[in-house]
């Protein structure tokens, strides 16, 4: 079980490392857009550090998109996607490898280089912490569901916009959660709150989401 | 003892539903346009003045079934769907997709007039109001099934995929529901929120609950209607259509 | 309607919209598809 697990995370890790300008496009995606906005809000200090929150974690929200349409396709393209189907090893399992795989290559980045993006904004420092542990554990969130979305729009016509059309209502309760955490803290409330509940959204997600993935890959390889 | 066991799936194929649809159809949208009509009827002229919006609360008698409707065409669908997926049954997917389009029309239509009943309550058309973002979340959701499903051109693996989708949608539409309620208390202060439904009337709760019951029957003739629509479009070469043909 | 008519109207307005168009648009794709099928010869 285990096995099958790390084999299918170390290959995707391999073969993300040999194509390093999938994830790197959608790290700079990031960057992009968040340094897009000041240039369209106003460079005024006070307001961009009241949205700065938002604007982070909907920049971190679109990059993982962009890094989900490669999930399956290449693997689904070239038949692999059957063989694992295939295989003794649950399909969850080499499925939730995937994901942890994407998280990795897609969302720890984001996390890391958030702060200093945050220090763009002006957040004050303290903030920022709370950003990186938001975003720690929103990050994963928005894998597991958006791999739900990549399984589901397999193989179909337009499914960049697709993907972002199904998925992005599902994220709204991670961004609720994950912005909030970050202004409640900029206001001096404790962010204790949101942070538990991102925490439990976490776990939901985590639980169901390869589970949920697999049904989805077996319905689209049929 | 056998002839006594109710034959659940007597009408779950396309076959046997399609004529038994035929006949509820007309019952549905006649008594439909009787209640629309005794709703409206008390809704516009028996129900009196609000003290504190006058005419203007005259909306919720379209808006509250409308946002309920959406609601429970959802929850519908879900039911359908997981149904489908359990028993592989084809009809189950047919009536997913069939009720899709009417839940849409449903929750645009209380966004609308939600909208409008903002406007002169509150000043805005458009208020970042707990229960309108959700209303306006369910909306999303129910694009993202259509365009899912009108993306997929196998009818069997759009139904399933649909299907999962739906689920992973009513899931997901109580957790949506509490975030934005979280958030906009969070923010009282930016946003103004619809007050409590104006204390109700003895009459005007009975108006807005005919008007319901004659949003449902009108969703259940139409629904009805598309559903024979799609049974036709995807039997078109089965035997039993080309045998008893039109009826 | 003191002033409310705009909103009202305009609210039931688009149900009743809404809620014309729908059932004519499904009734005529059902004609459309039917008229397809193979008439049965004797009409009875």
């Amino acid at each position: 079980m285990m096995t099958g697990f790390w084999t299918s995370m170390r290959r995707d890790l391999v073969l993300a490392t040999r194509h390093k300008s999938e994830w790197l496009t959608a790290l700079f995606f990031f960057v992009m857009v968040t340094n897009l906005l000041p240039l369209g809000v106003g460079p005024e200090v006070s307001l961009l550090r009241k949205i700065a929150p938002g604007v982070l974690w909907i920049g971190a929200l679109l990059s993982t998109l962009l890094g989900l349409q490669r999930l399956f396709s290449s693997d689904h393209a070239d038949g692999t996607l059957e063989q694992m189907a295939l295989s003794p090893v649950p399909l969850a399992w080499l499925v939730a490898g995937k994901m942890v795989t994407h998280w990795l290559v897609c969302g720890l980045p984001v996390v890391l280089m958030a702060p200093l993006l945050g220090l763009q904004f002006d957040l004050p420092s303290r903030s920022l912490g709370i950003l990186v542990l938001s975003l720690l554990l929103g990050t994963p969130i928005l894998s597991a569901v958006g791999a739900l979305g990549a399984a589901l729009t397999l193989g179909l016509r337009g499914g960049g916009a697709l993907l972002s059309l199904l998925i992005l209502p599902l994220y709204i309760p991670a961004l609720i959660f994950g912005a909030g955490a970050v202004e409640a803290d900029m206001a001096g409330i404790s962010p204790q709150g949101h942070l538990s509940l991102l925490g439990a959204l976490l776990v939901l997600s985590v639980f169901f989401s390869p589970w949920v993935t697999s049904l989805a890959l077996r319905i689209a390889l049929e | 003892m056998s002839n006594s066991v109710i034959n659940w799936f007597k009408y779950a194929s396309p076959a046997t539903f399609y004529p038994l649809a035929g006949r509820l159809i007309p019952w549905f949208s006649g008594l439909a346009v009787l209640l629309i009509a005794w709703g409206l009827w008390i809704g516009l002229f028996v129900a009196p003045t609000d003290a504190q919006q006058s005419e203007g609360y005259r909306i919720i008698f379209v808006h509250v079934p409308a946002s309920w409707l959406s609601m429970f065409i959802y929850c519908v669908m879900a039911f359908w769907s997981a149904l489908g997926l359990a028993f592989n049954t084809r009809l189950s997917g047919m009536l997913t997709a069939a009720l899709a389009p009417t839940g849409a029309l449903f929750a645009f239509l209380s966004l609308w007039t939600g909208a409008l009943w903002g406007k002169p309550m509150w000043g805005a058309w458009w208020v970042w109001d707990a229960r309108l973002t959700s209303q306006l979340i369910l909306f999303f959701l129910y694009l993202g099934f259509i365009a899912l499903q009108s993306a997929i051109d196998d009818p069997r693996r759009a139904d399933r995929a649909g299907a999962l989708l739906a689920l992973v949608g009513v899931v997901n539409v109580p957790i949506i529901y509490f975030s934005v309620q979280w958030w906009n208390t969070l923010h009282q202060g930016a946003s103004v929120s619809l007050t409590k439904a104006p204390s109700m009337a003895h009459v005007m709760l009975e108006g807005m609950l005919i008007m319901a019951l004659g949003f449902w029957s009108y969703a259940i003739a139409v629904v009805l209607t598309r559903v024979r629509c799609i049974i036709l479009e995807r039997e078109l070469t089965s035997e039993w259509v080309k045998r008893n043909a039109v009826d | 309607m003191r002033g409310y008519g705009l909103y009202v109207w305009g609210s039931f307005g688009a149900c009743a919209l809404g809620m014309v168009i729908e059932p004519l648009w499904v009734r005529q794709r059902l004609r459309t598809i039917q008229s397809r099928l193979p008439k049965r010869e004797l009409k009875g």
